[in-house]
This record gives structure tokens, sequence and C-alpha cells, in this order.
């Protein structure tokens, strides 16, 4: 945070769609230069809040305001301080990356001139220099990716919004994209982002909230998270999958938490070593076992009893 | 990017909200750029194969036959109808793809959607460039009606306007339809089958809406083809209509452009905040 000026206050916001409750009011604020992130599974409502706060879909109930606006009397004032990154690459396929950035730009009215000058930066920023004339159709995934993030950037947006920036991306696609996810944060942009990454929601988000079935199970710094829901360490033991579930009693007394998932068992401690020498020293040999630094999907584990990616 | 400002300083929302229309055509000429010799050619090959199929052709036969049709050269007679048809057409081409592709194939709708531009301004843009695409098309057409000798005098022209009257009307309607309709699996053929040919066959295009029994003449009585037909030939040669049949006419197709345009809007923004 890099001071406490806010931009987005949710008071019990809400949507439902029929008898279906996709957020479940819910409170939040965003602050002028943070990462925000909304962490949680498919389904969690995290799009849909993405969607209110870029005032494309109206709320069934509670408050929001973005920049001290209602998105649902000021849609375009509000649109005009937001860079939307969608879930889905809706860039024009029929247009080249080039045209792509300068009409987004002529989207909110901006001159010719001021465009053209864009153009050079975000194509370089999203590393197209090479790809500007390129049709939309003939990009990789990740420079898709990075084509839609430079379009949102073309107005100079106060918030940077992205939705799931990196599902199905390769490793190494993401990485280039936080990279440049980084560089935006660094110069002041208030990101907001939906993930069901755990890694990314670490490596990107200064505060997060937790979200499942459309509800807020917790908020916090992902530090905070992790050090407040889970331990130091994971010791991740497997038996076998017959056994798993015979010595998961005998485990549970040794701390003061396990997880038994369908392939193996997390055993939580401050010391996933000294753990493992305790168990050999009962005679439970684990099949495999691995001593992990605890994260964020051991937070949502605990708070829902799910995996984040089911 | 050392320095980010935010888009206060940037965006003039007034003026997107008076202009953003526009910046949707300028994203629909982007495409019509890429497009330019398959655009030239049909709007060229398309008249002149008409022409000299059925203008010239049978035209000949009818003109020896009886000495043309309603008192004019059978071409004469023809071309409001035929305008109006090419209107038609290039109006709904340039609906119905953008449309269905802004909603469903590429998504840019909600590209657009996602700036300070409306759905309403959307599909405003969205028909304003569909017909400067039916003004080029019709200017066309009517230069080489005009090139065969189909226009027996200077006002013959207002062919023309009333052709771009059908287009915006039929486009309007057809806008609105394509917006709500939710499978596109068979919608153009369907459009084209049962919509488009009827439409061509019998609104008075090739004959006089009167000759044609009455069963089938409610088909002319629906067709803005038929309405702005019946203008077009009123204001080129003069054919007879009545007062209250001329108010019909221009009332017709007002409203039949109202409801499309505002069905259209109503659709638009609908599809866009689902």
């Amino acid at each position: 945070m890099s001071n406490n000026e806010v931009l987005i206050v949710a008071r019990q916001l809400s949507k439902r769609y029929g008898d279906f409750t996709a957020v479940n009011g819910i409170d939040f604020e965003v602050y002028k230069g943070e990462s925000f992130g909304f962490l949680g599974p498919n389904g969690a409502g995290k799009s849909t809040i993405m969607r209110i706060i870029s005032a494309t879909l109206t709320r069934s109930g509670g408050e929001i305001t973005i920049l001290g606006k209602d998105p649902e009397k000021f849609g375009p004032e509000i649109k005009a301080h937001l860079g939307v990154v969608p879930q889905a690459d809706n860039l024009d396929q029929a247009l080249t990356v080039e045209e792509n950035l300068y009409i987004y730009g002529r989207y909110f009215g901006l001159s010719k001139n001021f465009i053209r000058n864009k153009i050079e930066e975000l194509l370089d920023f999203a590393q197209l220099v090479d790809k500007r004339s390129a049709k939309v159709e003939a990009l990789s995934g990740g420079m898709k990716r990075r084509l839609t993030i430079a379009r949102a950037l073309v107005s100079e947006p106060e918030i940077l919004m992205l939705d799931e920036p990196t599902t199905g991306l390769d490793p190494q696609a993401r990485h280039i994209l936080w990279d440049r996810l980084f560089r935006l944060k660094e110069q002041g942009v208030t990101l907001l982002i939906t993930t069901h990454y755990m890694d990314e929601a670490e490596q990107l988000c200064d505060r997060l909230i937790v979200m499942d079935k459309g509800s807020i199970m917790a908020e916090d710094s992902p530090a905070g998270l992790i050090k407040k829901f889970s331990t130091k360490e994971v010791l991740e033991v497997r038996f076998g999958s017959d056994r798993n579930a015979a010595v998961a009693p005998e485990l549970s007394q040794m701390v003061e938490r396990t997880e038994v998932l369908p392939d193996r068992i997390l055993m939580y401690a401050d010391d996933g070593e000294d753990l493992l020498h305790q168990l050999n020293q009962k005679g439970l040999h684990p099949l495999t076992s691995l001593v992990r630094r605890s994260s964020l999907e051991d937070v949502f584990l605990r708070l829902t009893g799910r995996t984040l990616i089911e | 990017m050392d320095k980010r400002i935010g888009s206060l300083s940037l965006v003039n929302i007034e003026r997107v909200k008076s202009r953003g229309a526009l910046a949707v055509v300028e994203s629909r000429v982007l495409i019509f750029l890429k497009y330019i010799p398959a655009l030239i050619s049909t709007a060229v090959a398309n008249p002149f194969l008409y022409l000299v199929a059925v203008g010239i052709g049978v035209g000949k036969l009818i003109n020896a036959h009886s000495g043309g049709v309603d008192g004019v050269k059978y071409l004469t007679f023809l071309a409001p109808a035929l305008l109006s048809t090419a209107a038609i057409q290039n109006a709904m081409d340039e609906v119905v793809f953008p449309t269905l592709e802004g909603f469903k194939w590429n998504k840019s709708f909600f590209a657009m959607n996602a700036t300070p531009i409306s759905g309403k301004q959307i599909a405003n843009g969205v028909l304003l460039a569909a017909m400067s695409r039916v003004l080029f098309s019709v200017v066309v057409y009517g230069t080489i009606i005009f090139l065969f000798g189909g226009f027996s005098s200077a006002r013959a022209w207002f062919a023309i306007p009333t052709a771009l009257v059908a287009g915006a009307a039929f486009g309007a309607f057809i806008m609105g339809i394509t917006a709500w309709t939710k499978n596109d699996d068979n919608f153009f053929m369907v459009l084209n089958r049962f919509i488009m040919m009827p439409l061509f066959l019998f609104s008075g295009t090739f004959y006089q809406l009167s000759s044609i029994p009455i069963y089938l003449r409610w088909i002319g009585w629906l067709s803005p083809l038929w309405h702005t037909t019946e203008l077009g030939r009123f204001l080129t040669y003069g054919h007879h209509i009545s007062v209250v049949m001329f108010f019909v006419h221009c009332g017709f197709l007002i409203a039949m452009f109202t409801f499309g345009i505002t069905f259209a809007h109503r659709q638009f923004e609908r599809r866009l905040s689902k």
C-alpha cells in the first residue's frame, strides 16, 4: 500500500441469479497503488465481482463505489479509469496487433497522435515490437495475453483489472507475464487480480481475499494468511492409496493438524524434517515424503476443507 | 512508461459519450479497408449481372411485348426496386455478421463495452458503418443503371435516397433480431431463405404487387422493400400513389426503423450486461 487513498469500497455486496448466490454480502476495500487479489476456485464469485467493479454487471444488493462513484450511475465515467483484461481474450481477430491497440485507444476517445506514440511504448512493454503487423490469430497464447494487457493500458488507467491473467499459459509465458505485471506495480498502477493459482497470488498480491462460494473466508497479505492459518512447514507423506487412510489416525495424534487427501497426507508442523524423523522412529516409513513451506493452498484447504484446483 | 498519471487527464468522457459510435464505425472501416477488392467487385459485379440478365434480357422481351411496365421502360420500372434490394441485402450482411461476431465469435463488443462506450453506441456504430457500405453499393449500382440507360430523367437519382431508407429500416430491424437470437447456427440460412427470398420475390420487385394473387400480397405489405420501391417509383418517374398511401409507406418505414433501433439498443444493452 503506497498510501491510504481508497479507490474501491464494497459493503455487503451481493449478486444473485435466481436462487443461486454468486456473491454473498462481501466487504472489501482496495487502496491506491496496491496489488489486490481475489483467490478462490472456479465459481467462487471472483469474475462476478470483477464485472460489477468494471460496470458491466449490476449488483443485487449492497453498496460499491469505485473512485467514489456508483458504477450503476456512472458506468462510462468509471470505465474511463479502468483497464480491463478479461478471462478470455477478446481481441479483434481481423485486425493486426497495432490496429488492436489503435482502435482501443479510439474507444476511449483518444487522439490519433497520442495513440500512435502510445503504441510504440506499449509494443515495447508487451515485447511485441516484431509482431506489430501480425494478425492476432497468428500470436501465441502468451502474446495474446500480453497484447490484451497492453491494450488495457492504452488509456493509462488508474486501475488495471486482470481476470485469471495466466490461466492456460505455459510456465515460461506465465513468468514473462508476471514480470510485466511487476513492472506496472512498480510504476504505481493499482492491480486487481483474480486467480485460482496460489503461486500467482503469492507472487503478485500485496493483499488478498480468499473466496469460496461467494463469501470471503479470510483477508490479509499472503504471508499474513499463511502465518494465521497454517504452520511454517508441511510434511507430505504417501503410504500408498490403500494404507493412507489406515495410518491417518496415528499421524493425526502427532501434530495439531493433518489433511488426508486422496493420494497423500499433509502434516502441518513448524519443523518438517524433525517430524519426518519422528515418523521414522515410530516405524512409520512412508513410500515418499516431501517437506515444503506452507502455501496459500494450505490456507485454502484449512478454510474450506477443499483444494483450490479440483 | 516511467510515469502513470491516470486516465482522468486523458479521457474526455463527454466526447466519448457524444461521439463513441463513431469510434465503432472507425473499427468497422478498418476492417472494410482490408476487403477493398472484394467490396468493389461485389458492388460492381452483382448489379452488372442482374442488369444484363433481368433488366436488359427480360426487359427487352417485356418492352417488345407491351412497351414496358407502368408506362415506362422495364429497366426504369425495375431500378428503384433493384437499388432497394441491394441496400437491404448489404445492410443485412453488414449488421448480421458483425453482430454475431461481436457477441459470440470473438466477443469484440464486450471489449468495446469495457471502455466508456455503451451498448447503444455500439449498435449505432454498427448500423452507421453498415449504412456507409450501403451508400457505396447503391451509388455504384445507380451509376451502372444510369450507364445502362435505365434512368430516364434526372429525378431517377431519387431512387438512391429511398434505397438508403430501406437499408436503414431493415438493417436496424435485423440488427435487433440478430442481437436477440440465441442460436446462430442456421441464422444466416433461415434469414436468406425464409425472409430475404420471399421479400425479394413478392414485394413488387419485378412486377406490380397488384398483379400477384391477393393471398401473397401481404408479404409485400410487410416488406420494407415494397414500401420503398413504391416511394422510389413515385419519385423517379411519377408512378401513381395516393396521398394516403404515401404516408402509409413513409409511416411504415419510420416505424420499422424506430422499432428496429429501439429493440437493437435494448438487446445490445441486455446482452452486454448478462
